[in-house]
């Protein structure tokens, strides 16, 4: 496929591609993509963002397909999807002024974990424990006496707030331009949530991701996948449970190590560092069927949680050492960065992807109303979508 | 000199059915395959399911389709005049086909919801065919098979009665390869325009070839000047409409029509030749390759208003649009007038009637020559469509006479010793003409298969 180079250019070469797939439909069995393509009578702008965010990239197609370069039909849907997610990812990006001004590249990666580690020292230099970061003495026992709780709470309560509303807004947003749909009965909710939660479009029609090979299925794309994302959900309790603890119960850390705090904070770090460092290495060997742009915010997305997730558990590591005070101000970094970064990177994936996947369980649920017929499949005597003579 | 107990040639199904089959007897096993690793697979990468009988449905194929109703089906599209030994073989052996190939690592696609019908009798393979050959491939590769692409095999060589390999063109120069047996699974020959002329005449000039560019049927005329015997009519092939856009070869599945029966198809003088709605599209699709290759320069257009435009998949090229009919016959290319007055009439030859496109519907046309028996509207209502059409050769029926240890037989009746053939390159004994969904697969694995194993059992002399 060349590179097209507009929006327009993107959207002719998804319709010449798609009409081939709808003429063809050998795919179907893979994940909902296809599924999704035969019922659009047109493929819109807001279609092929959709379809977009509904494909996995499991390359399945990809390894499947009777016309994939070099046939000059030239038919790359993972490539295709992996272009229209890429404009989905910045036209949906809020606020629009910040994200085009910003992208979540390696560098912005680096250059706020550098930033945000330096406003931490700042802030705790500003408390008087600047010596608690570099030259701990007895009283540096705990993460309060390098900075305060109070310091510590309203800049990540800022920070997610900042997170939560710009995904709201896109996701808003993503619905109304895909198309989503906007009444979704719980069975849907629940079958959709299902969908999302088990990574069910990573396992095809049964066959695993044809990645990083497109020779062979492998499941370790899934596993490293779940690895993350579990491990970033196990983060998020510890840390919730730790106000909970702290705010609610009046209970400060340090925690011991068997308490659930840690034990959750541990599990969702070495799950999130195993998983990040596998995705990158899957990544360092995939044949290169994504779109230059999602490469790198997905790299640098990786790369944002390993930091994240490794400096916290050399944190938690090495907590009783002199190390302790340097260290939680680079985790401190680590997560501002994630943060800020998260809205205009690979992060907002999660958004997109579950709406599509709500939209397709909800296409899905209709087609099963209609007595497991799609209203536009065409009469018998055309070809029933699967009959395929010769 | 290279040698290998079992030399297959070809790549496409057959010959992968008939590379594993034998390695798992412990045979060594070369596979030679002209076409380079991106083309691999032949036409049946373009494939999409195979035909099996069984007696019990299974979470892919629901219900129960016997052997006996089989092979009554291949009876009634094919005439009685087919081998009836092979067939019944074939339809025998065609239980155990599911098993032997998801052993091979072939994954199946249940049926989804509105395509029962077909999942009973047919089984879809995950992917389509690429992915059935790709997972052949990788397990060729597991099981130590060896795969030579871009190896074209020329000739086979014999000391007296016994082949002794195979001749194999290679960058310009040849080279033996020995064997203790050869499966020769090349297809057929319908990419051969040469060949086709001698029985077409110059208007295959114009067919597209809707699979691989590779099958030149090379290695059947070996066969045949061998002395092979000739079974299936070689004048026959299977032909439907297909995109005139389209490649002249490797088009595939994708450039398919299925316009006709809610159209009109006029020729480039703007007339209508055929009836286009004489029976089930299913029924009569594979004709019209045919009627279409009868026509001034070996072209058509399928005529339609928006009425129906929604009623049949496309394919991978847009129609041709206008507002009016004239504009649509100027964009084609064809004579205004003529146009406008061919649909006039027809127009004006509707009995009204209940439109149905899912049942013969009797809307039909009177006083028209020719007549249009069903699904018979009005062409009125704009935006128009047109697409213009070509016949699309998707495979030959000559084939050369096996037993059945898939021996090639010689007109003496003797087979050759050592000498199998499986695939398209024997399916006319078994198919001398028509076509049942699925068949050419069928055929091609179980003598893939058979082929192979018989060639393990014979040991390198
Ligand atoms: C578009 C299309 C769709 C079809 N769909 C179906 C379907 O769904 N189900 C079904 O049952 N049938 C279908 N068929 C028919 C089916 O493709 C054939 O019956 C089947 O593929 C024949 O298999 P084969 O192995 O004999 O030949 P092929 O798969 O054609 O393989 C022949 C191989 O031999 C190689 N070769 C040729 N000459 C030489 C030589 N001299 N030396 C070395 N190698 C050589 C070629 O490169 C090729 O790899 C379809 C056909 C087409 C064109
Ligand atoms: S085989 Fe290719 S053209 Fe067909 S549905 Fe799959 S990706 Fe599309
Ligand atoms: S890459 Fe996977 S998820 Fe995406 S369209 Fe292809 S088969 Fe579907």
């Amino acid at each position: 496929m060349a590179e097209p180079t507009s929006i327009d250019g993107l959207l002719a070469e998804g319709q010449r591609q798609i009409a081939i797939c709808n003429g063809c439909r050998y795919c179907e069995g893979y994940c909902a993509v296809f599924p999704a393509m035969e019922r659009l009578p047109v493929v819109g702008a807001g279609d092929l963002t959709y379809l977009a965010n509904l494909c996995h990239d499991c390359r399945a197609c990809y390894q499947a397909c009777m016309y994939a370069p070099p046939h000059p039909f030239g038919v790359e849907i993972p490539k295709l999807m992996s272009e229209a997610r890429e404009r989905s990812y910045s036209e949906f990006a809020r606020p629009r002024w910040f994200a085009r001004w910003f992208t979540a590249g390696p560098r912005a990666v680096a250059a706020l974990t550098l930033a945000g580690a330096l406003v931490f020292a700042f802030l705790a230099w500003a408390a008087g424990r600047a010596r608690g970061i570099f030259a701990p003495t007895e009283s540096t026992r705990t993460f309060f006496d390098v900075i305060p709780y109070g310091l510590m709470l309203v800049p990540s309560l800022l920070l997610t707030a900042f997170l939560l509303a710009v995904i709201v807004w896109g996701f808003i947003d993503f619905q109304r331009a895909s198309r989503g749909a906007s009444h979704l009965g719980a069975r849907v909710w629940l079958s959709g949530l299902a969908e999302v939660a088990t990574l069910r479009w990573m396992r095809g029609g049964g066959d695993d991701c044809y990645y990083p090979a497109i020779e062979r299925s492998s499941p370790l794309r899934r596993r490293f996948h779940h690895l993350t994302a579990y491990g970033f959900l196990a983060a998020l309790v510890s840390t919730s449970l730790a106000s909970f603890y702290h705010n609610v119960l009046d209970l400060p850390a340090p925690y011991p190590v068997l308490h659930p705090v840690v034990l959750f904070g541990l599990v969702g770090g070495i799950g999130m560092t195993v998983g990040t460092t596998g995705l990158l290495w899957l990544k360092a060997r995939a044949a290169p069927l994504q779109a230059r742009r999602e490469a790198l915010l997905n790299s640098s997305f990786l790369v944002s949680l390993n930091l994240a997730s490794t400096s916290g558990l050399f944190l938690l590591a090495l907590r009783d050492t002199p190390a302790m005070g340097a260290l939680l101000v680079l985790h401190l970094g680590t997560i501002v960065a994630l943060y800020v970064t998260a809205p205009y990177g690979k992060f907002v994936h999660i958004v997109y992807r579950t709406a599509a996947v709500l939209r397709s369980a909800a296409e899905r649920a209709a087609d099963e109303a209609a007595g497991g017929r799609s209203a536009r499949e065409p009469a018998a005597l055309g070809r029933p979508a699967s009959t395929r003579l010769p | 000199m290279a040698a290998y107990d079992v030399v297959v040639a070809g790549g496409g199904n057959a010959a992968l059915c008939a590379a594993i089959a034998a390695r798992s007897r412990g045979a060594s096993v070369l596979v030679l395959e002209c076409a380079p690793k991106a083309w691999r697979g032949g036409n049946s990468k373009y494939t999409r399911n195979i035909r099996v009988a069984h007696l019990d449905g299974d979470a892919v194929m629901p219900g129960a389709y016997s052997p006996q109703e089989f092979l009554s089906d291949l009876v009634r599209v094919t005439g009685k005049d087919l081998d009836q030994d092979l067939a019944s073989y074939v339809v025998e052996r065609s239980l155990d086909l599911p098993a032997w190939m998801s052993d091979q690592g072939i994954r199946w696609q249940p049926p989804l919801r509105g395509t029962l019908q077909l999942a009973r009798t047919n089984r879809f393979f995950l992917g389509g065919g690429k992915a059935l050959m790709n997972a052949y491939y990788r397990r060729a590769e597991s099981l130590g098979i060896a795969v030579r692409y871009e190896a074209p095999v020329v000739e086979l060589a014999f000391e007296g009665e016994r082949c002794t390999g195979v001749v194999v063109a290679a960058n310009g120069s040849s080279e033996r390869v020995r064997a203790g047996a050869v499966v020769v699974a090349t297809g057929g020959f319908e990419a051969n325009i040469e060949w086709l002329r001698e029985y077409w005449g110059d208007r295959v000039e114009n067919y597209a070839v809707r699979g691989t560019a590779y099958n030149d049927g090379a290695l059947l005329r070996v066969l045949l000047d061998l002395g092979a015997e000739a079974r299936g009519n070689p004048r026959g092939h299977h032909a439907i409409a297909v995109d005139a856009r389209s490649p002249k070869f490797e088009g595939g599945i994708v450039t398919r029509v299925d316009s006709v029966p809610f159209s009109i198809v006029v020729n480039i003088h703007g007339d209508r030749f055929a009836d286009e709605g004489e029976d089930l599209w299913p029924m009569r699709y594979a004709t019209w390759g045919g009627l279409i290759g009868a026509q001034p320069e070996q072209m058509a257009y399928s005529i339609f208003d928006s009425k129906v435009a929604g009623n049949f998949i496309g394919g991978a090229y847009p129609p041709l649009i206008a507002n009016t009919v004239g504009e649509l016959a100027q964009k084609a290319g064809l004579p205004v007038l003529r146009v406008e007055e061919t649909v006039g009439e027809f127009n004006r030859s509707i009995v009204p009637g209940e439109y149905d496109p899912t049942r013969l519907d009797g809307c039909r046309t009177i006083d028209l020559s020719p007549p249009k028996s069903n699904w018979a509207l009005p062409i009125d209502t704009p935006p128009y469509y047109c697409y213009p059409l070509i016949p699309g050769i998707t495979f030959t029926y000559l084939a050369v006479a096996v037993d059945r240890a898939a021996r090639v037989l010689r007109e003496s009746g003797r087979p050759l010793e050592n000498v199998y053939a499986a695939g398209e390159i024997m399916a006319g004994n078994i198919l001398l003409r028509g076509y049942l969904a699925g068949i050419g697969m069928t055929i091609g694995t179980v003598f893939g298969v058979v082929a192979g194993e018989h060639a393990a059992g014979v040991r390198r002399g």
